[in-house]
C-alpha cells in the first residue's frame, strides 16, 4: 500500500512537469495555431541554464530565475525572429522551421556545455526525506515540485479568469481577428504569450534538473510525452491539459511500477518482465489511440 | 520536351552512368553514398504521396522505415540462427532470400501504415501531425523493449541478402537494386497520381470537405494512400538494412522522418521527382558539412529555417520552371 502512495506521488509530480510543459504549448497551439516543436527547446535550456548558476552561486533560487528568465527571452526571441513569420503558412512550414530550431538549439547546447550530462544537485534545504505516513519516507524535493505545480496552476488560472491579459488572451483564442479590431495589440500579446509558454517550460526544466539527468536532446523525450498530453486532453484547453497531464503521468509511472507484478501473476517470470516492459513504455500511447478512437478531438476540445 | 522532362532525364542518366563513372575515376566510395542517397530519395517520395498530394502531415514516417529493416534484420537472425521464426500453423524458418524478404518487409510495413494510418486519419490538421509522431515513438519504444533482437543496441546482419543473378555484396550490382526500385516507385507513383484516384486524393488535400460533398468517401482514399507510402518506406527501410548491415530503434526516431519531411521541402513539394532531389542535396550537405565540423547541425538548423521562410517552391521548381508541380 505505501508503495502504491508513494508511486502515486511519483505519478504526480511527473503529471505536474507535463502540464507545466503542455499549458504553454496548448495554448500556443490554440491562439496562434501555430505547431511549435521547438518547445522542448525551452525545457532543455531551463535546466542547463539552471544547473549553470546553481552550481555557481549556489543558490537554487536564483538558478530558477535564471532559467526562467533565460527561457522566457529566447522564447521572445525567436517567435519575433522566426514564428511571426509562420502564422500564416501551412502547419508544414511551421514543423519544418521548428524542427531547424531544435537542431540549432541541440547543437548548440552541445557547442557551449559539451556531450556530456550536466549534474545538479538538490538545494540543501530541500535534500532531506519526509515522513508522509508511518513507514512512508517521500523526498521533501519532489513534494516541492509538486507544491509548485500546483501553486502555478492556481496563478495560471487566476490570470486566465480573473485578470485583463488573460480575458485577451481567451478572447483571442476564440477570435483573433476581433480581438485585433478591437484595438488589443495582437502582436505583442502573441509575443508575451509565446513567451509566457516558454517561461513556463523553462520552469519545468529546471525543476526536473535535479531529478533527471541534464543533456543534449532531453527536450525532445518530454516534447513527445507533451503532444500525446495535449492530444488527450484536446488542443487549445488549458482544462484538457490538466487532466491530460495527470492522465499519462500516472499511466506512465504506475504502469512501469507495477505491470511486471501483475503479469507475473498470470505469465511465466521471464515472458512476464519482457511483455511488462513493452507494454510499459507504450502504455501512455495505447492510452492514446484509445482516447482518440472514443474522442477525436480530445477529452476537453477547445472549440465548439 | 519541356524543361521538366529535360531536368527528369538528366537526373536520371546521371544516376544510371554514375557507378561506372566512379569505378573508372577511381572514387569507389561515391556508390555506396549514392546507393545511401537513393533508398532516402524512395523514402522521401513515398513521404511525397502523403505531404504533397493528400496534405497527410505525417510526421512518423521513420516508423515504417524501421519496420521495413527490422522485417529484414529477423527474417535474417532467424534463418541464420537454430530457432525458427514460427512454427504454426506452417514451419518458417526465416529467409535470406531477397525475392521473399523484400515483399514481406513491403508488407509488414503496409500492414503497420494500415493500423496507424487507420487511426489517425480520424484526425485532421494538428492532431494528424501529432498523432503519427506518438505512434511512430510508440514503435521506436516497442522495438527498444525487444531484447530478443538487441534492444537498444540494434541487431546487425552477417550478410546482405541473396537474390539470384546478382550479387548484393557487390556495390555496383546493389546500386542498381535501390535505383530500380527508385524508378519502379516513381513510375508507378506518377501513374498513381494522375489518375481518378489522385484526383480524389489531390482534391481532399485541397478541400476535403468538398470531396465529402460531392459524395466521396475520401477517408478510404486517404488511408489507401497512406499504406501505398508506409509500404514503399518500408522498401526503403528494407534496402536500407541490407546497405549497412545493421538495424536499430534509431531508424525510427522522429529524427529521420523530420530529415525525410526535410528532403520533401527542399526538392519541392508535391512534384515526386524534387524530393529525390531534395534527397541529395540534404545529404550532400550533410556529409559535406560534417567533413568540416562536427556541429554541422548548427549551420543545418538556420538554413532549413530560412529555407522555409524564402524559397517556398523548392529545388526542383526552380530547375523545372512553374511547370514542376505533378499534376
Amino acid at each position: 500500500m505505501l508503495l502504491v502512495i508513494e508511486q502515486f506521488l511519483n505519478g504526480l509530480q511527473l503529471g505536474i512537469t507535463l502540464f507545466l510543459m503542455s499549458a504553454g504549448l496548448t495554448l500556443v497551439f490554440g491562439i496562434m495555431q501555430v505547431i511549435n516543436l521547438a518547445h522542448g527547446s525551452f525545457y532543455m535550456i531551463g535546466a542547463y541554464v539552471g544547473a549553470t548558476v546553481a552550481a555557481y552561486t549556489g543558490s537554487f533560487l536564483l538558478a530558477v530565475l535564471a532559467a526562467v528568465g533565460a527561457a522566457a527571452g529566447v522564447g521572445c526571441i525567436v517567435e519575433m525572429l522566426v514564428l511571426r513569420h509562420l502564422y500564416a503558412r501551412q502547419h508544414l512550414d511551421q514543423v519544418l522551421a521548428t524542427f531547424g530550431l531544435i537542431m540549432f538549439f541541440n547543437e548548440l547546447i552541445r557547442i557551449v556545455w559539451g556531450r556530456q550530462p550536466v549534474f545538479m544537485n538538490v538545494p540543501g534545504a530541500l535534500s532531506q526525506s519526509i515522513q508522509l505516513l508511518p513507514g512512508l519516507h517521500y523526498p521533501t524535493y519532489r513534494l516541492a515540485v509538486i507544491g509548485i505545480g500546483l501553486l502555478v496552476a492556481l496563478l495560471l488560472w487566476l490570470m486566465f479568469a480573473k485578470t485583463r491579459i488573460g480575458m485577451q488572451i481567451r478572447a483571442g483564442s476564440s477570435n483573433r481577428e476581433m480581438v485585433g479590431a478591437l484595438g488589443v495589440n495582437i502582436n505583442l500579446l502573441y509575443t508575451l504569450v509565446f513567451g509566457l509558454g516558454a517561461l513556463l517550460a523553462g520552469l519545468a526544466g529546471v525543476m526536473a534538473g535535479p531529478i533527471l539527468s541534464v543533456e543534449p536532446g532531453m527536450g525532445e523525450s518530454i516534447l513527445i510525452l507533451t503532444f500525446v498530453v495535449i492530444v488527450i486532453g484536446g488542443i487549445g484547453s488549458v482544462r484538457g491539459a490538466v487532466a491530460g497531464a495527470l492522465l499519462v503521468g500516472m499511466v506512465d509511472t504506475l504502469g512501469r511500477a507495477f505491470l511486471p507484478s501483475i503479469l507475473r501473476t498470470i505469465l511465466a517470470a521471464a515472458t512476464a518482465d519482457s511483455v511488462a516492459a513493452s507494454l510499459s513504455s507504450m502504455a501512455i500511447y495505447i492510452l492514446m489511440a484509445a482516447i482518440l478512437v472514443w474522442k477525436p478531438r480530445g477529452l476537453f476540445p477547445a472549440h465548439g | 520536351m519541356t524543361r521538366k522532362q529535360i531536368t527528369i532525364g538528366c537526373g536520371a542518366i546521371i544516376l544510371i552512368l554514375l557507378p561506372p563513372a566512379a569505378l573508372l575515376s577511381g572514387n569507389p566510395y561515391l556508390i555506396s553514398l549514392t546507393s545511401r542517397i537513393i533508398i532516402y530519395a524512395l523514402a522521401a517520395a513515398s513521404l511525397d504521396l502523403l505531404l504533397g498530394y493528400g496534405a497527410m502531415i505525417s510526421l512518423g514516417h521513420a516508423a515504417f522505415v524501421g519496420v521495413g529493416a527490422y522485417t529484414i534484420a529477423i527474417l535474417h537472425f532467424h534463418s541464420a540462427g537454430a530457432e525458427p521464426l514460427f512454427s504454426w500453423p506452417f514451419l518458417f524458418a526465416g529467409s535470406n532470400n531477397a525475392l521473399l524478404t523484400l515483399p514481406l518487409a513491403t508488407l509488414s510495413a503496409s500492414f503497420a501504415a494500415l493500423i496507424i494510418g487507420g487511426l489517425s486519419l480520424r484526425t485532421t490538421g494538428m492532431h494528424f501531425i501529432m498523432i503519427t509522431l506518438a505512434f511512430a515513438q510508440m514503435l521506436y519504444y516497442f522495438f527498444i523493449s525487444l531484447e530478443k533482437y538487441g534492444g537498444d543496441d540494434g541487431l546487425s546482419l552477417a550478410t546482405r541478402n541473396s537474390l539470384v543473378g546478382l550479387n548484393l555484396g557487390n556495390s555496383s550490382h546493389f546500386y542498381y537494386l535501390c535505383l530500380a526500385a527508385l524508378f519502379v516507385f516513381l513510375i508507378l507513383a506518377h501513374r498513381l497520381v494522375n489518375s481518378r484516384f489522385g484526383l480524389v486524393v489531390r482534391g481532399a488535400g485541397n478541400n476535403d470537405r468538398r470531396i465529402k460533398g460531392l459524395g466521396i468517401h475520401s477517408y478510404r482514399y486517404k488511408l489507401v494512400t497512406f499504406v501505398i507510402a508506409g509500404g514503399s518506406a518500408g522498401l526503403a527501410g528494407a534496402l536500407l538494412a541490407n546497405q549497412t548491415e545493421f538495424v536499430s530503434p534509431g531508424l525510427m526516431h522522429w529524427t529521420l522522418s523530420g530529415e525525410l519531411m526535410v528532403m520533401v521541402l527542399l526538392g519541392g513539394l508535391g512534384t515526386l521527382f524534387g524530393p529525390v532531389l531534395g534527397a541529395t542535396v540534404f545529404l550532400a550537405l550533410e556529409t559535406t558539412l560534417a567533413m568540416y565540423t562536427e556541429h554541422w547541425m548548427i549551420y543545418m538548423g538556420p538554413f532549413l529555417v530560412l529555407t522555409v521562410i524564402f524559397a517556398k517552391r523548392g529545388l526542383f521548381g526552380f530547375l523545372a520552371g512553374d511547370k514542376g508541380k505533378n499534376g
